[in-house]
């Protein structure tokens, strides 16, 4: 439908057309919204303090983002296709402990090689979760929220009253947040090279766009001949895939990893991915919006540390952000069809 | 499944003449033998018969005194959770109400308010916070999901601007004797707050299974359009309910704080997917529409209960999560499974009564 009404602009005024078509494209993208929130906030915390632009501010930012905007990458998949996932907090733990026990039993592990235990490990949830929902037509709300507590009970029992300490770490392991090219760290380098991989799949490929008509209309969709099964499937095995790396980059990251690692990790990573711009009730939305939705809740953490706002305020903003966000993209959107039916019921008249 | 064909009761009796009458199985003699609700019942005397075995300890007035303690508040908040899921919504704030409200009693306290006012003030906090959830909800047309997941954050976000780093702990002993001791008369079985959610659970199971508005609940998650065709005021009925959790959910904050002598600000984190848990576990469908409130109070007891026996066993309590969540997978599981079953059994049948409907696909 939008297509159609952008062809027909009216050929009387060409110019107005093409520069109106701009601003139009411009603000129909989703996450024009969220970048216009970022830098707004951005200049004002910057103008305010000088320090939050620093390159150690910067890096920081950047380190806190990389977690969250993976996990993100994950959820938008499942997010998009009408389903959710919430054990991707108890996978991450899991995989983190794990993965970061490989250094103490073994040592001399390759780091490539623990970073594909976590990748297993998360895989391996992922496909369990896939199945039951997929095969077992159960929702996927119930199957992660008790694959959530099923996973989280079975490390606890591996991890029992033990953790990983930072100093059982070989030091390139938890040097790899810190390594940086040109002031950026490498990880939030390979992080935005992923995110970019998985918004082009999305985005182009057709079992990723498959996603999206399931998620807009499952019975549509399978009367297109989707194979609905195996793409949701797919989706959440991706989705712990994912959490199972990022995982490995948690105890990187943190060092010290207990049984509590990645607890209620689900809820702020589907709070990202909302605030992204990614409808909960799946069919629209991009990784790429995801991924910025976790940069924002991660600027706003710092911007309040360096604006020496306790950090107590954190949370109210990240929730009063959330509101916004869907309150916005609702006002937003019935706007838009309504000015949109407006005007072909003109063209038609 | 959606083009297969839908086996009506009335499908095989209608039209064809000489076809035999349906068989009466057992499943129209004795249909309560088929609800999830005996298989709960089941589930939960077998705990009791285990955990009784296992330690002695289990079936002791005592025992079962910190069972309804531990459990009281969740279960408290299960209950309108188990309205809202009915009605096609999800409430996940539940929690941070309850947070905010146990730190807006340390905050007011500490502040020497009487402790009357503060009721006040945090039923007046519990039911705006509530509506303020179904309002977003309901008139403007947002999702409860992410609605609730945004002022869960938000909620906390409240309690720890409230409270900062700081315990409030000076309550008098007057109310937080309430939290500990057992309610007179009752062989020191029964906490305050066990009596308070049977009172609540009979409330809300009258008010659902027993009224209009509860089948309009029940209508409303069934179908939102329907319910709303036959004149039922379904977003007023909603933020109503949302505005009873919210209190509900507050008044739980009240008997946490009092029972733990203390507020602080993460009072209450990550206890919203428990109250999901234990309804789901219940038998409420999150679809809305289907689930009853005994079904409820019996996923509390087998939730409550397989944790307290697996601590009086010396499994690792923390663990529990293991045996909590596989419940909930059985819960959707069986119901899933057998309705499968049927559907495949009833359409063999079909298909060797009626070879006409083959040709039809």
């Amino acid at each position: 439908m939008t297509a159609e009404v952008l062809r027909r602009e009216p050929p009387q005024a060409p110019i107005d057309t093409s520069e109106r078509g701009l601003a139009e494209r411009v603000f129909r993208i989703r996450e024009s919204g969220i970048v216009v929130v970022l830098v707004l906030f951005v200049a004002v915390t910057a103008g305010l303090q000088h320090r939050f632009l620093s390159a150690s501010n910067i890096q920081f930012v950047l380190v806190n983002t990389v977690i969250f905007a993976l996990l993100a990458l994950g959820e938008t998949m499942v997010v998009v296709s009408r389903n959710v996932d919430l054990s991707v907090g108890s996978v991450l733990g899991m995989s983190a402990y794990l993965s970061a026990n490989l250094f103490g039993r073994h040592p001399g592990i390759p780091i490539p090689v623990v970073f594909l235990v976590g990748l297993g490990i998360g895989l391996g949830w992922g496909i369990v979760n896939g199945l039951v929902v997929a095969a077992g037509r159960v929702p996927s709300l119930v199957v992660t929220l008790a694959s959530l507590y099923i996973i989280r009970g079975i490390d606890i029992l591996i991890v029992g009253g033990g953790m990983v300490t930072a100093n059982t770490l070989p030091g390139s392991f938890v040097d790899i947040p810190k390594e940086t090219v040109l002031g950026i760290p490498y990880v939030a380098i390979a992080v935005a090279v992923v995110v970019a991989i998985g918004a082009y799949y999305l985005r182009s490929f057709r079992s990723g766009r498959d996603l999206y008509a399931i998620g807009s209309n499952p019975d549509a969709a399978r009367l297109a001949g989707i194979p609905i099964g195996r793409r949701v499937f797919m989706s959440f095995a991706v989705s712990g895939a994912i959490a199972g790396v990022a995982g490995v980059l948690w105890a990187a990251q943190y060092g010290t990893v207990d049984s509590t690692a990645g607890t209620g990790y689900e809820l702020t990573v589907v709070t990202a991915v909302v605030v992204g711009g990614v409808a909960i009730f799946g069919g629209s939305g991009s990784a790429v919006g995801a991924a910025l939705g976790a940069l924002l809740l991660a600027t706003i953490n710092s911007a309040l540390y360096v604006l020496g706002i306790s950090s107590f305020w954190d949370q109210a903003i990240a929730g009063f952000l959330l509101i916004f966000a869907i309150t916005l993209d609702r006002i937003i959107s019935v706007r838009l069809t309504e000015a949109l039916r407006l005007r072909s019921a003109r063209r038609a008249a | 499944m959606q083009h297969d064909i839908v086996p009506t009761p009335g499908l095989s009796d209608t039209g064809l003449p000489g076809e035999p009458a349906p068989p009466v199985g057992l499943r129209e003699r004795l249909p309560w033998v088929f609800r999830w609700e005996t298989v709960l019942l089941l589930i939960v005397v077998v705990i009791g018969i285990i955990g009784g075995s296992a330690s002695p300890e289990f079936l002791t007035s005592y025992n079962l005194f910190n069972l309804g303690l531990s459990n009281g508040e969740i279960a408290i908040m299960a209950l309108p959770m188990t309205l809202i899921i009915i009605s096609g919504e999800i409430d996940l704030s539940v929690s941070s109400t309850l947070g905010m409200s146990s730190c807006l009693l340390g905050f007011l306290w500490a502040r020497h308010w009487p402790m009357i006012a503060i009721f006040v003030v945090i039923a007046v906090v519990g039911l705006a916070a509530g509506a303020f959830n179904g309002l977003l909800i309901t008139r403007l047309g947002l999702p409860s999901l992410a609605v609730t997941i945004g002022t869960l954050t938000l909620y906390a976000g409240v309690a720890q601007i409230l409270l900062g780093p700081n315990t409030v702990a000076n309550f008098p002993s007057a109310y937080t004797n309430l939290g500990v001791n057992a309610v007179p008369g009752t062989d020191g079985a029964v906490s305050y707050s066990a009596l308070i959610f049977v009172v609540l659970a009979i409330i809300f199971g009258v008010v659902l299974h027993a009224t209009g508005v509860g089948r309009s609940i029940y209508a409303m998650g069934a179908s939102s359009e329907a319910a709303l065709f036959a004149g039922i005021r379904v977003k007023r009925v909603k933020t109503v309910l949302f505005m009873i959790s919210g209190l509900v959910c507050s008044f739980a904050g009240v008997l946490y704080t009092f029972r733990l002598s203390t507020s602080v600000a993460n009072n209450g984190v990550g206890l919203e997917l428990d109250v999901v848990a234990i309804v789901l576990v219940g038998g409420v469908s999150i679809f809305g529409g289907k689930g009853s409130v005994p079904g409820v109070v019996l996923g509390v007891l087998a939730f409550a209960g397989i944790q307290n026996a697996l601590l009086l066993t010396n499994f690792n309590q923390e663990a529990s999560g293991i045996v909590a969540g596989g419940l909930l997978l059985v819960s959707v599981f069986l119901p899933n499974a057998a309705s499968m079953g049927r559907w495949a059994a009833t359409r063999y049948r079909l298909r060797a009564s009626q070879p006409q409907l083959r040709d039809s696909q």
